[in-house]
């Protein structure tokens, strides 16, 4: 197909002079006489491999280096906080555990803190369901960071550490199945407290889990830190300082990585995080090659927490994981059956044989759900990636008057042009996937 | 829940008959849980589901349930937040910028008059007593019923060196929806005011580069204002359609 077939081709007279578009046809078939240098704009995505999704990066570029990037979302919008107005508080879980889905339960948990913190009943979420939800969230920032690291070792080429971040990967999403019931978007955490207790011998696999983990994270710092293919493409590439982080609001490894100790697990603590031994890893090394470092540092802290938390659950067994109000709480606690999801016979028995003011009960909180006293709050926590905020506003009803989330890959993405500019294009690949940008969270 | 929202009478305004006269269960709650000093009357919804007139069969035609918003604060706010009110308003002509202060659930916000929103971002940034220096979120937020200040948008702000956190709210009203932008001030705020503008239609000026964000550019209206309707849109598949679920009866 020649230039003057493709309605979509052409040439386009603009005041910097003629504009040549292409859409993939033969290179010598386009008539570029008369242009000086190399100067394209090349699209590169939304459907490229190397973009973590549907990121579309158009790129300025002079031969292979890179004069300017931008970054063009939206291609993953879904209209999450739209949809949350019309479903009620505790529904709102179901819909904003899908944006960022890597990363499941930092956007649960942002969003039942900011629903209690409505209610006013931070406090009174029992310690049980507080414990199991930092575990899941540990267990969560390692399956995040092992998902960054496969997916940028594939980008580089290096095909072994994808195979080995999957495989383990595998690890957590089994223990998170055996949990929750599902691998992602999970709904587990609840306002009040979460779903359902751990299942039977849940602890010994999560023990087990955690030992096998322990014993295969080394094999990432082996393969990789002082790997020369790898610290040629990594370091130096993707510089950001503080004063860039800042400016941009980049948060996470991307901050940590220019030895600022920015961790609101310690900065300002949340479900119990003060009480646990962690060290905050930072790293003064602001490039591609620092925040893989830090991120491989911080599944090793993750496992730590994780370790305490198991502890922690085996000592409180039996202890409630719902608040005590029960215009609060959810009626019912399902359990898992033999299919991996199942019932309440108990309470279905009770509802449906013993109490009728128990089905009505039931039935109105089920479906028109529990009030909120008007007014707005923002909660933020620590997700893998940096800040997650969710700002949530009442109107005094069931649903939510406006939930908007601040999510720390829609910020970070920002970045990626500072990041990329005056390097060469294959860095582009290594500075996104440095950022580790999850395009669910991005276009929410 | 836009298709609840009923025109309130003419005057919006709350009265003290109101507060008074209204003994509903939600309202006593509010008034027991809040920590707010004064408590304000935002609107005034009538009846159940959304069902007006003789659609209504409920039974439930003649309930009131006023929307009830945390209302100002007076000094003393108590801790850090009488010193970072002080130090905001002894700013370069900055007197007059604070409107009002809310203090509620542990959180201070400060509503600011538009027209000293740039400059009140950068004495809070550069301030060494303020120095937030991290803007870490933008949201908007459409208000139907509050006459003249429909589109709230909200800035949430830190201070890392301080470890404190504050939000600013700006209003403006639908017929004018202009607001100064604070890129100069964040450039993080770059994304975040082009996805307030996309979604609310909130015209940032002085932003560099005020373009939709997540929406197609040639999307019309701004669909999470509150009267956009969910669902309903054509899809580019023959036969296909896609009924608006904001059908289904709500508890108004």
């Amino acid at each position: 197909m020649t230039i003057h077939d493709d309605p979509y081709a052409g040439t386009t007279e603009t005041p910097e002079g003629p504009v040549f578009n292409v859409t993939g046809q033969d290179w010598d078939s386009i008539d570029v006489e008369g242009i000086e240098g190399d100067h394209l704009v090349v699209n590169m995505g939304p459907q490229h491999p190397s973009t973590h999704g549907v990121l579309r990066l158009i790129l300025e570029i002079d031969g292979e280096q890179i004069l300017g990037a931008r970054a063009g979302i939206g291609y993953l919008h879904t209209g999450i906080e739209k949809n949350m107005e019309y479903r009620t508080w505790t529904q709102g879980v179901t819909f904003c555990t899908r944006m960022d889905y890597v990363a499941p339960f930092s956007n649960e948990a942002v969003y039942v803190a900011a629903v209690e913190k409505l209610l006013g009943i931070t406090d009174d979420v029992p310690e049980r369901a507080q414990i199991i939800r930092v575990m899941m969230l540990e267990l969560n920032r390692v399956s995040s960071h092992l998902v960054a690291i496969a997916t940028g070792g594939m980008e580089l080429g290096a095909l072994t550490v994808m195979t080995c971040g999957f495989r383990d990967r595998e690890i957590i999403l089994k223990l998170f199945e055996t949990i929750t019931g599902l691998r992602m978007n999970h709904a587990y955490f609840r306002p009040g407290g979460v779903a359902l207790d751990l299942p039977e011998g849940a602890l010994d696999e999560l023990r087990d889990g955690v030992a096998l983990l322990r014993k295969r994270l080394p094999e990432y710092a082996a393969l990789c830190n002082a790997n020369p293919i790898f610290m040629g493409r990594l370091k130096g590439v993707g510089h950001l300082d503080l004063a860039g982080c800042l400016a941009l609001g980049v948060t996470g490894p991307p901050l940590r990585a220019t030895g600022y100790d920015w961790d609101l697990r310690k900065k300002r603590p949340y479900f119990g995080y003060e009480t646990y031994d962690f060290e905050v890893v930072t790293r003064d090394e602001p490039d591609a090659y620092g925040r893989f470092r830090i991120r491989l540092d911080e599944m090793a802290e993750s496992l730590k927490i994780v370790e305490q938390c198991i502890e922690r659950l085996a000592a409180t067994e039996g202890q409630p994981v719902m608040v005590a109000d029960r215009k609060i709480a959810w009626p019912s606690q399902l359990s898992v059956g033999a299919d991996g999801q199942g019932n309440s016979p108990e309470h279905i028995r009770h509802i449906m044989g013993e109490s009728m003011e128990a089905l009505i009960h039931h039935f109105k909180l089920v479906t028109e759900g529990f009030r909120v006293p008007a007014g707005q709050v923002y909660t933020e926590i620590e997700s893998p990636k940096g800040v997650i905020g969710c700002h949530a506003v009442s109107d005094g009803g069931t649903r939510p008057f406006r939930a908007h989330f601040r999510d720390p890959s829609f910020v970070n993405l920002q970045s990626v042009s500072a990041m990329c500019e005056g390097g060469m294009l294959s860095d582009v690949i290594v500075a996104v996937a440095s950022v580790d940008p999850v395009m669910g969270g991005v276009d929410r | 829940m836009s298709d609840d929202t009923k025109p309130t009478g003419a005057d919006p305004t709350p009265t003290d008959a109101d507060r008074t006269q209204d003994p509903s269960h939600e309202t006593q709650n509010e008034l027991e849980r809040s920590e707010a000093h004064d408590l304000e009357i935002v609107e005034v919804r009538e009846g159940s589901f959304g069902v007006h007139g003789t659609g209504d069969t409920t039974g439930f035609g003649g309930l009131r349930r006023p929307v009830i918003m945390p209302g100002a604060a007076t000094p003393p706010f108590g801790g850090w937040y009488d010193d970072v009110a002080q130090r905001l308003a002894g700013g370069d002509g900055l007197t007059d910028a604070i409107e009002k202060v809310v203090i509620d659930r542990g959180e201070i916000t400060f509503f600011i008059r538009r027209e000293r929103l740039a400059a009140t971002a950068r004495h809070l940034r550069d301030d060494p007593q303020l120095r937030f220096e991290f803007c870490a979120s933008v949201s908007g937020v459409h208000f139907p019923h509050e006459t003249g200040r429909e589109l709230h948008v909200v800035y949430e702000l830190t201070s890392m060196t301080h470890n404190r956190h504050i939000r600013l709210e700006v209003v403006a009203p639908d017929a004018d929806p202009h607001i100064p932008s604070v890129v100069p001030t964040y450039p993080t705020a770059d994304w975040h005011e082009r996805e307030v503008w996309d979604m609310f239609g909130v015209i940032f000026d002085g932003h560099p580069a005020l373009t939709r964000i997540l929406m197609p550019d040639d999307w019309p209206g701004h669909p999470q204002r509150k009267d956009y309707p969910l669902g309903g849109i054509p899809v580019e598949f023959k036969g296909g359609t896609i009924a608006p679920p904001d059908d289904r009866r709500s508890y108004s």
